[in-house]
């Protein structure tokens, strides 16, 4: 076993575990806690794929950005996080098995694919990935359409934001 | 290579031999070499925080007309090291109702995530933790766990004015990250690679002279990210106490003095690197270790401004923080991105001289453009209060202080 399997097995055993402790933990901001481990085991998984950049978006954006979001609202909600409720609902079984149906479903599709047995190639250390995955986000061959028609949408929602938070001035008389 | 041109490197190569020569392979050397270089690097910051804080500590005094720290050790040197004994040895307070894990996690993450961005900073052309392809974004996203580290400090201790504290440092720390990156993106432009030891080669001139309404910006915002004075709302003692670390005490809250000294300085450090051409200087391409020293001399002018700042600014008010941010700083450097990006394509083909002539009058007209407009916004100017002539304490030897006990 190479050193990146053993890697990859520890973070993978991290990140599952947090994932479960999201939704198991009984105070809300130890799940955004939690979170936050599980998307910094996703950047490592991205790293040791040698997609190093996306591995830095993934802690840029999900935790330096989304989880301090999802932080900074919970902090507004102190008494609403330690209550004694159950955790699961009556018919917790039934999702359960759904579950485990459609992830059989999935692995099972993924076997059938021919390259589900081949092993990772490992990219030239001098590879241009970066430069390669900016120039196809601009390239009308590439990804412009989706590229911009996600940065038009963000910035619809960057007015709404704006329009919402706005202070109108009322008129007198 | 000579011990002398780059002594950093040359005891890497000897330890690596020295491994070699008692039978491990060069893949085991080398993770030992970063773990023990990785080990150097945080453990060299933390000491030099002890002169940093004395450095900041004497500054600040002249500033305000006082001596600073002058009783132990010449001009006082020893005073931080005799704090720190002190710190050491205090009681480690755990108040009732912290979160446990969140309230020792923190101090933890507010160091870590500024000795991270130790890794990829190059301190000259040959000594560097790592030289990743996306370095500038990773100084970014490590500034974001430090983020991390205050929430935790704040919502972990069980305490309304540490809560109020972490509430205004995230807002501004989200907020001045915007013009930050904004900024940064200039750099990385003009260079055509995020890499941080690629920026620095590249800078011939140093970009500060090429877009200095960007360094402007980049200098303010990296200022209000390592949040002190004046933008220190998130620890403004004299409304909230002492913000999120108000229910810390000992060695915990030593780690949080400890990460904000060596963000300032990791701060000056880096704009140095983006915008003062980081190690460059006559020579230093031959001669390795005299890139360090023009690094180190660089930073500490850059770190002096920092204190200057500091001094001599009272703090915002959170709506005047805001504004500064986002009507000021943000469509600035969202104009400069723009301007700089026209005016090197537009002249990509001229002279490398004659580009950097035009991108310099560029940003100059950008900064007088901004700079009228933003006093067209004041609507009074202020009456001046007292006289301008100040008594000043002067000492006739700077190096001399009464009642150090030195003899003059």
């Amino acid at each position: 076993m190479s050193g990146l399997q053993i890697v990859f097995l520890i973070v993978a055993v991290v990140t599952l575990f947090s994932g479960v402790m999201v939704v198991a933990s009984r105070k809300m901001m130890h799940s955004a806690l939690w979170l936050i481990l599980t998307l910094l085991g996703v950047a490592i998984l991205f790293a040791t794929l040698q997609a190093g950049f996306f591995a830095i978006v993934q802690v840029l954006v999900y935790i330096g950005a989304i989880s301090i979001l999802i932080i900074f609202t919970l902090m507004l909600t102190r008494r609403v996080m330690d209550d004694e409720h159950p955790q699961v609902i009556k018919g917790w079984w039934l999702p359960a098995v759904m579950a485990v149906i459609l992830f059989g479903l999935i692995a099972g599709f993924l076997a059938t694919w021919e390259d589900f047995q081949v092993m990772l190639n490992e990219l030239p250390a001098d590879a241009e990935n970066l430069a390669a995955f900016g120039s196809a986000l601009v390239n009308p061959a590439g990804y412009v359409i989706p590229f911009e028609v996600a940065s038009v949408l963000l910035l619809a929602a960057l007015v709404g934001a704006i329009y919402i938070a706005v202070e109108r001035k009322e008129k007198v008389g | 290579m000579s011990f002398w041109r780059d002594p950093i490197i040359f005891i890497i190569e000897w330890a690596k031999g020295l491994l070699a020569g008692i039978g491990w392979g060069p893949g085991w050397a080398t993770i030992v070499g970063f773990v023990i270089g990785a080990f150097v690097l945080a453990a060299g910051a933390m000491f030099f925080v002890v002169f940093l804080i004395w450095y900041e500590r004497k500054l600040i005094g002249r500033l305000q007309d006082r001596f600073g720290p002058n009783r132990l050790g010449p001009w006082g040197l020893f005073q931080p090291i005799a704090d720190m004994l002190k710190i050491f040895t205090k009681e480690l307070i755990t108040p009732s109702g912290v979160d446990w894990i969140a309230y020792n996690l923190a101090p933890v993450l507010s160091v870590a995530a500024v000795l991270m961005m130790w890794a990829v900073t190059p301190f000259s052309k040959t000594f560097f933790g790592v030289n990743i392809s996306v370095g500038i974004l990773f100084l970014i996203a490590v500034g974001g766990l430090g983020e991390v580290g205050i929430i935790l400090a704040g919502w972990g201790s069980n305490n309304k004015y540490a809560l109020v504290g972490a509430l205004r440092a995230v807002a501004q720390l989200c907020s001045y990250e915007v013009p930050f990156v904004i900024s940064a993106l200039v750099p990385v432009m003009l260079t055509g690679s995020m890499s941080l030891v690629d920026i620095v080669e590249a800078q011939n001139p140093w970009y500060i002279l090429v877009a200095p309404a960007a360094a402007l910006v980049f200098f303010i915002a990296s200022v209000a990210e390592t949040g002190r004075a004046p933008f220190d709302l998130a620890e403004a003692e004299s409304e909230i106490v002492a913000g999120y670390n108000v229910e810390y005490s000992g060695l915990k809250f030593g780690m949080f003095f400890v990460g904000e000294f060596l963000h300032a300085f990791t701060a000056s450090f880096i704009f140095v690197t983006v915008f003062l051409g980081g190690w460059r200087g006559p020579g230093a391409d031959q001669i390795p270790v005299l890139g360090l020293v023009y690094f180190m001399i660089k930073t500490f002018i850059v770190y002096f401004a920092l204190i200057l700042f500091r001094g001599t600014n009272p703090r915002f008010r959170i709506d005047q923080m805001m504004d500064l941010n986002w009507k000021v700083l943000t469509p600035l450097s969202l104009v400069v991105i723009m301007v700089i990006a026209l005016v090197d394509r537009l002249f990509a083909s001229s002279a490398d001289w004659l580009r950097t002539v035009i991108l310099l009058a560029a940003n100059l007209a950008i900064l007088v453009v901004a700079e009228r407009l933003i006093r067209r916004g004041v609507k009074t100017t202020r009456p001046e209060v007292g006289s301008r002539e100040r008594p000043v304490a002067s000492p006739d030897n700077l190096f001399i202080q009464p009642g150090s006990g030195a003899k003059g």
